[in-house]
């Protein structure tokens, strides 16, 4: 693996995929701090894992099945009670589109 | 009345309430007066919460089932176990008024072995840090020297119980924060085998790597909280369906034979050279006992660092997608559409450290990079794994230092998140392997307390909690009392 680096560009790239926003001078500084972290990642270039077979859970069971029966599911007031908004039962959210008022 | 903990262990405190001494609603409200006297000093707990507890301790004292023996006593949770009712926040803005409509398992469980919740501990923000300081709410002090960190991200935990607030809390670790809290605050902390502990209710940070874990003083009392704690539950299907033994059955401080691990890059560069001393010397305290204690080699462990925050990223930036403004918690105001909804509640509602790993992990898994990195580093997972299943051929318990240094300063490193990584490294390994450690009290530099790693094979908790017995109980540090819980009536 040669050395990543990453441009500010490819930083707000990143954002816009995680669904944040940051002004220049965030942008700068996470692109400084980035930089120096994926510098961290790249010391895995100096191991040979052609042969290695990758590890993305420890746990050793395998799926558990269940009935599909729904249980614990008449809290509706409970979860509504928790939205930032709610009207006629329903949580409410701004306008999917520009300029479709409410 | 107040009510310190440090001259009451688990057991004694069982055994006074079930003598009828005092009752669970006297020791709740003397917890609950305590935690208001000495708390401003701590700021461990992000608030507490007096009338489910009270009301708790009344339903246990009307009972007067003593046979479990957690029945009628108090304890902390840390932020991000979901609690029915009452606010549960992971220390986040973006979760700021949430009330969860169900208990994590380790809740239930607790309240169905008597145990009273006092209140929810501060940490770092859905448990992304090392010091408690990237909380949206405050900042915790060490229980020993308030002008230093308490560690983390389980800080408020671990500085409750040094300080005698509370005889025992819950925390959770995904790369070390059970166990740097505790060896910070000089305190038993134990990060259970991956799956021992359902995670049903924990807000999930890395899920392939999470487990919750108790904080206590001694390592008996921490025995006793796993034996509540543990077991299959349905809602979490990673949770093991072995059996659960008594934690306690090997606490006999016998520890003749054992056959002790020490793994040479344990005590490499950046190693405090006194925590280095500190830990040697528990070591051969452990060897004088009768065990036999020899040098090894862990040869990947310099790579975990690396593997563990693309991993740990990559899966804390998909868990944390669910934070979005719309079902629960904060939502920012004037925004246009749904878009700019998602987009700016997210900005105003996650700090700094959290958009970091974000930012990690959407680029470790997105198209160019998942295979050189996030790909790559589950193959040195792997190898990870390889090295702990050589030595455990071989071997009884791996130990060493549980951190590279003492609890720093308030302030020091939180701007530096490389310094912040890397002091990670002798956490990381256990977690990215799934393996048992824990840290208790090896001793002190410079006032403050040194931990001392314990890591056992999986599901061998029991031969854990043999080692760090035979220790303590030899080396009597957990009698140490910092100055904060000198004051308060006992």
């Amino acid at each position: 693996m040669s050395e990543t680096t990453i441009s500010k560009e490819e930083v707000a790239h990143v954002a816009h995929l995680a669904k944040l926003a940051f002004d220049d001078a965030e942008l700068e500084q996470f692109t400084t701090q980035l930089g120096d972290i994926l510098n961290i990642f790249d010391t895995l270039g100096e191991v040979d894992t052609t042969a290695v077979e990758p590890t993305y859970s420890v746990t050793e069971n395998v799926n558990h099945l269940r009935q599909d029966v729904a249980e614990n599911w008449h809290q509706k007031q409970a979860l509504l009670d928790n939205a930032p908004e709610s009207a006629a039962g329903l949580i409410k959210v701004p306008a999917i589109l520009d300029g479709e008022g409410e | 009345m107040t009510f310190n903990f440090f001259d009451n262990d688990l057991t004694t405190l069982h055994d006074k309430l079930a003598a009828k001494e005092m009752t669970a609603v006297e020791l709740t409200q003397a917890t609950l007066d305590n935690v208001a006297q000495v708390d401003p000093q701590l700021e461990a707990f992000i608030m507490t919460n007096p009338e489910a507890a009270l009301a708790q301790a009344k339903a246990v004292d009307d009972k007067q089932d003593f046979t479990q023996t957690l029945a009628g006593v108090p304890l902390a949770l840390k932020d991000n176990l979901a609690t029915e009712g009452i606010q549960t926040t992971g220390a986040s803005h973006i979760l700021e008024g949430f009330k969860p409509v169900y208990n994590a398992t380790v809740v239930d469980k607790l309240q169905a072995a008597g145990a009273i919740s006092v209140g929810k501990t501060n940490m770092d923000e859905f448990a992304m840090g090392g010091s408690t300081e990237t909380s949206y709410y405050k900042t915790t002090a060490n229980a020993w020297d308030q002008t230093k960190v308490p560690g983390g991200s389980s800080g408020g935990s671990a500085a409750a119980v040094a300080a005698g607030l509370v005889p025992f809390t819950l925390g959770s670790d995904t790369g070390g924060s059970i166990r740097q809290p505790a060896a910070f605050n000089g305190i038993v902390g134990l990060k259970p085998t991956y799956g021992r502990v359902s995670r049903w209710g924990l807000f999930a940070m890395a899920s392939s790597l999470d487990q919750i874990g108790p904080f206590t003083r001694t390592v008996k009392d921490n025995a006793l909280v796993l034996n509540a704690i543990s077991g299959f539950d349905a809602k979490d299907s990673t949770s093991s369906e072995r059996e659960v033994p008594d934690f306690t059955a090997k606490l006999t401080g016998d520890v003749k034979g054992l056959k002790i691990a020490v793994p040479k890059e344990y005590f490499g560069e950046g190693i405090d050279p006194k925590v280095a001393s500190t830990v040697k010397a528990a070591i051969a305290q452990l060897e004088a006992l009768g065990a036999t204690v020899d040098e090894v080699s862990l040869p990947h462990t310099k790579y975990g660092v690396a593997a563990y925050y693309i991993i740990m990223s990559s899966e804390a930036s998909s868990n944390v997608q669910r934070y979005d403004g719309v079902r629960y918690g904060f939502r920012a105001d004037d925004v246009k559409n749904l878009e700019e909804l998602y987009i700016k509640t997210r900005s105003e509602g996650f700090g700094d450290e959290v958009k970091r790993r974000i930012m990690l992990g959407t680029f470790s898994l997105s198209a160019g990079a998942y295979d050189a990195f996030f790909k790559k580093a589950a193959k040195i997972r792997t190898l990870l794994i390889e090295d702990f299943n050589k030595v455990f051929a071989d071997y009884d318990v791996i130990v060493g230092p549980t951190a590279p240094t003492v609890a720093y300063g308030l302030g020091e490193e939180v701007d530096d998140p490389t310094a912040m990584y890397l002091a990670d490294v002798l956490t990381i390994p256990v977690n990215l392997a799934g393996l048992p450690g824990m840290s208790v009290n090896a001793g002190f530099v410079d006032g403050l307390p040194v931990g001392l790693q314990i890591i056992g094979r999986p599901f061998d908790e029991a031969t854990v909690y043999q080692t760090g017995y035979a220790f303590e109980q030899t080396s009597r540090l957990f009698e140490q009392k910092p100055a904060i819980a000198k004051h308060t009536l006992s």
